[in-house]
């Protein structure tokens, strides 16, 4: 299972974080380069941002909530493999290279989050839907996997 | 990083409001300032942008989609966010405007006409 840690945002609101934000950079471009990738989990060394994840669960859905503001529909990638659901994609930088950053809080790079899911689900049946920033991810369960009614006769 | 402020509610009585900084990011370019905030699950209805003096202030009420069923696994913080911004005097405060698409609050700060860049004709 790789689970990433959610990062918390305490940590980022702090004024002189360009530097940072570039030695990140760095340290990114190092880990994705041709080198490490050789080792063949590329899933441990990812190191873009986690976005907020909440998890909810009925009789008939698990449901997967994920904050990511700002993006468009077609950056967002879904997956579903051997009962992980696996939310990626790119925020873009938009500039036209003329403006001068003055601070830099928001990520502009890769993100992926994936979690286990609590139960068998039917990957024909799972729909998404992206507004106002947050992502919804409706995963209905597998008939085997919803709760059952037996009667004593 | 959480801020604890004290807001005044409607009439006299004050009220304690805890709030979440949201990430924002500033740009700056010739004519103006860009401040892009993040605010997942704030649309139009729940922002809030004043000026007053020399400070901006957002604030972002949220809302969440309805989901049926049990919490099991839980990140996301529940309280609003809220933001100002001190501004410096450079900038036109009358003509700021801000729209919000997919939890992202674009403002566009323009400069004063006395800061921009301007060319001078040699005649």
């Amino acid at each position: 299972m790789s689970l990433i840690r959610y990062q918390s945002p305490e940590l980022m609101s702090w004024p002189s974080l360009d530097r940072w934000m570039n030695l990140r950079d760095d340290l990114n471009s190092l880990v994705e380069s041709p080198f490490w990738s050789s080792f063949g989990r590329p899933g441990q060394l990812f190191s873009g941002w986690s976005p907020a994840l909440d998890l909810y669960q009925s009789n008939d859905n698990v449901v997967a909530v994920i904050e990511l503001p700002g993006m468009s529909r077609e950056d967002i990638e879904t997956s579903l493999h051997d009962g992980t659901l696996t939310i990626s994609g790119e925020r873009k930088r938009e500039t036209s290279g003329a403006e001068k950053s003055e601070r830099t809080e928001r990520y502009v790079s890769k993100f992926r989050r994936s979690i286990t899911l609590p139960t068998h689900v039917d990957a024909n049946k799972v729909s998404a839907i992206y507004r106002d920033g947050i992502l919804t991810v409706t995963l209905p369960k597998a008939e085997e996997a919803k709760p059952k009614q037996i009667s004593v006769s | 990083m959480n801020t604890l402020v004290r807001e005044n509610g409607d009439g006299d009585r004050a009220q304690t409001q805890q709030f979440v900084v949201p990430f924002a990011s500033v740009t700056e370019a010739a004519e103006s300032y860009t401040l892009e905030v993040e605010m997942p699950g704030v649309n139009k209805e729940g922002l809030e942008v004043s000026v007053e003096n020399n400070e901006l202030t957002i604030v972002g009420r949220r809302h969440f989609p309805t989901v049926e069923g049990a919490l099991i696994h839980h990140e996301s913080r529940a309280e609003n966010f809220r933001r100002a911004f001190e501004f410096d005097p450079s900038v036109n405060a009358d003509k700021i405007s801000a729209k919000i698409d997919q939890g992202l609050v674009t403002l566009t700060v323009p400069k004063a006409e006395h800061v921009k860049p301007r060319k001078i004709v040699v005649s």
